[in-house]
């Protein structure tokens, strides 16, 4: 078990962030614990937390494992009047200190090792991570074998370079990025997780590890700004490796899309008409403050066909799909614990909205969402698209899109 | 307690395997090598053994050029020490005999009450190290351990047998066991703690003299099970199915 007191651990919170003194002044007005999606499961929400910290309660804290229900949302943060970082200090420091002790489900745990020996949670093979562009029709260029500058480096992701189905999200940017004329390139076999997700899960020496393997290759080789379709690794790559040396700039697709839509949207032609609602990525919206919410919106609307229709939960009030801070790896647990999925809560709430499509920019959001629609008998009702996956199809057709 | 822990290094099959033209053996160039899985269970059970009674855990380990991360992680797991042996001229791959030989050379300097191997290895699935260590040491051995009690200069080890057997079979200490499984899943070791070890803690180099003899086997040809002929698929209604399939009983002699 893990040791220490609950003055110890208060002072390791504090020094966690900048703002971490913040926990001094937690009023427990409870708005944290009410935001929170899995907060009705948790033996210790947000507020009742700091109340049992402040009470010296380390023990009973200690003994609880519902801290793994959480997802590094950032809801709770979000709501804070008195502005405590608390997904970024007090919970992940809490997740830390449970790795630390042991106490740590073994489906986490295999994700975790799988990202230590393999540079990918899945445990795929790293000489295969540029497959998925294998026999396709574009020239996706790998950097180690491409030899020269490019404009654009494409940090593709774990999950689009190894899941089969957001492979298919993938391909989509590809022939976006080649028909607009963008020069890009990947890193490919290069490329290990960005680790994001297994910082938000407490495991910040892991997540040390595997960014500064990416910052040292993408060092290497001349480009002007790295874009991405994950939002953690758009979270990553411009909040947390600058301080591991890393300067240049970062835009999640949706910002590069936008700025250079003059060198795609002549290409759309008439889609079918359909409605599409849009689910606000975690890591886009409320983490630190990314605030990016309208450029995909704007994306959407310039789609001809597309009649947007909002969500309830909608920019910082999103719902999380529960793949964040370790949730992509904790299913079982968390179905096990809360007997309840957000996604499944999402997915109706997308048919309420009147939406045949669900639109997403994640990569843990297809198949996620997908999952929820089979679950809760919706098939046929909403289908998940990637907004890259909607733009392409518009460009080459439903069935060339990628 | 003390226990040396025995670890092999074996293919990660998570690379696709593939054979060399020339040699006919496993091309080994973009090999990975791990440690073995069961190992990493032996080595867990040493570590709930130590909490449990005390003691210390030697992890050993021959070296192939890139075993300082298995080492250095059991020692943040909580190993006491961490040996690597190096064996100039050693030829790549499984050969338990010349293996045993060297782990049994090693064992001589090491005091220990008991060894713990994984009781089998993806490479050679014989399962034969175990024993072989044991019998040059002039040991016990007890194969395919799930859990491990330990009693006054002995020791109970409960093993597995087919078809959801279970025997607890008390062993004089020293012995060699071979486990199947530990009580409880390999534990995780957060990436912070091998790097701590990486920077405080030593692995031990040992240089073993020479090459011991091997088991003098040859493999004289290695290849990808081949397919054989596939199962005949019966179409068509029930009835048709049903009349096709007597029929071909007839014809085959088993019904008459």
């Amino acid at each position: 078990m893990p040791v220490g007191t609950s003055v110890e651990f208060l002072e390791k919170v504090v020094a966690a962030t900048p703002d971490g003194g913040h926990i001094r002044k937690c009023l427990q007005c409870g708005t944290c614990s009410g935001i929170c999606p899995y907060g009705f499961a948790m033996d210790y929400p947000p507020r009742s937390l700091i109340a049992a910290l402040r009470a010296d309660d380390w023990h009973g804290v200690l003994e609880s494992d519902t801290i793994w229900l959480c997802m590094s949302c950032f809801a709770c943060a979000s709501v804070c009047p008195v502005k405590i970082p608390l997904t970024r200090g007090l919970l992940s420091t809490l997740k830390t200190e449970m790795l630390v002790g042991g106490s740590i489900p073994q489906e986490l745990q295999t994700a975790l090792s799988n990202s230590r020996r393999y540079g990918n949670p899945m445990g795929e093979s790293p000489r295969k991570r540029a497959d998925w562009a294998k026999g396709f029709p574009i020239p996706v260029p790998v950097m180690a074998e491409h030899r020269q500058p490019v404009d654009v480096l494409w940090f593709v992701g774990d999950y689009p370079s190894y899941h089969p189905r957001v492979q298919h999200v993938a391909r989509a940017l590809a022939k976006i990025l080649f028909v607009m004329g963008v020069k890009f390139g990947i890193l490919g076999p290069e490329e290990n997780s960005d680790g994001d997700t297994q910082a938000f899960t407490g495991e910040w020496g892991l997540f040390e590890l595997l960014a500064r393997k990416n910052v040292k290759a993408m060092t290497k080789y001349s480009f002007r700004e790295v874009i991405t379709g994950d939002p953690h690794a758009f979270n990553a790559i411009k909040h947390e490796y600058p301080r591991l040396g890393f300067d240049r700039p970062v835009k999640h697709y949706t910002q590069f899309l936008l700025e250079h839509m003059d060198r795609w949207k002549p290409l759309l032609g008439q889609g079918p008409a359909m409605r599409v609602t849009y689910h606000d990525p975690c890591y886009l919206g409320r983490a630190n403050e990314n605030n990016i919410y309208e450029e995909p919106r704007q994306l959407l609307q310039a789609i001809p066909g597309v009649e947007f229709v909002e969500m309830s939960h909608n920019r910082a009030l999103s719902l999380c799909c529960g793949g964040g801070g370790g949730g992509m790896w904790l299913d079982g647990f968390s179905w096990e614990k809360a007997h309840a999925r957000t996604t499944e809560w999402r997915v109706r709430e997308a048919v309420a909205a009147g939406a045949e499509v669900l639109a997403v920019a994640c990569p843990y959001e297809t198949p996620r969402f997908e999952d929820a629609i089979k679950s809760t008998g919706l098939e046929g009702k909403l289908v998940v698209k990637d907004i890259v996956e909607l733009i392409a199809e518009a460009i080459f057709g439903r069935e060339r899109a990628t | 307690m003390n226990i040396v822990v025995l670890v092999k290094s074996v293919p990660d099959l998570v690379e696709d395997l593939e054979i060399d033209a020339t040699t006919g053996l496993l091309d080994r160039s973009f090999l990975r090598l791990i440690p073995g899985e069961l190992d990493d269970h032996a080595l867990e059970e040493a570590l709930i053994l130590k909490e449990r009674h005390g003691g210390s855990v030697t992890v050993v380990t021959v070296d192939t050029g890139d075993v300082d991360e298995t080492l250095y992680t059991a020692l943040a797991k909580g190993a006491d020490r961490a040996v690597k042996v190096v064996v100039e001229g050693l030829e790549p791959g499984p050969d338990n005999t010349r293996l045993a030989a060297i782990f049994h050379r090693v064992l001589a300097g090491i005091p220990f009450d008991l060894v713990l191997t994984g009781t089998q290895a993806v490479d050679d699935l014989d399962g034969f190290l175990g024993p072989m260590v044991a019998e040059a040491a002039g040991l016990p051995y007890v194969g395919y351990v799930t859990r491990v009690e330990s009693t006054d200069g002995k020791v109970v080890a409960r093993k597995e047998y087919p078809g959801g057997l279970c025997a607890d079979i008390e062993v004089t200490r020293p012995a060699v066991l071979g486990i199947q499984a530990a009580e409880k899943p390999p534990r995780y070791v957060v990436t912070s703690k091998v790097m701590e070890a990486m920077k405080s803690a030593t692995i031990e180099e040992e240089t073993s003299p020479e090459v011991p003899a091997g088991s003098g086997l040859a493999v004289s040809r290695m290849y990808v099970p081949e397919t054989g002929a596939h199962a005949e698929m019966i179409e068509g209604t029930v009835e048709q199915v049903a009349e096709a399939l007597a029929k071909l009983m007839r014809d085959r002699g088993v019904v008459a």
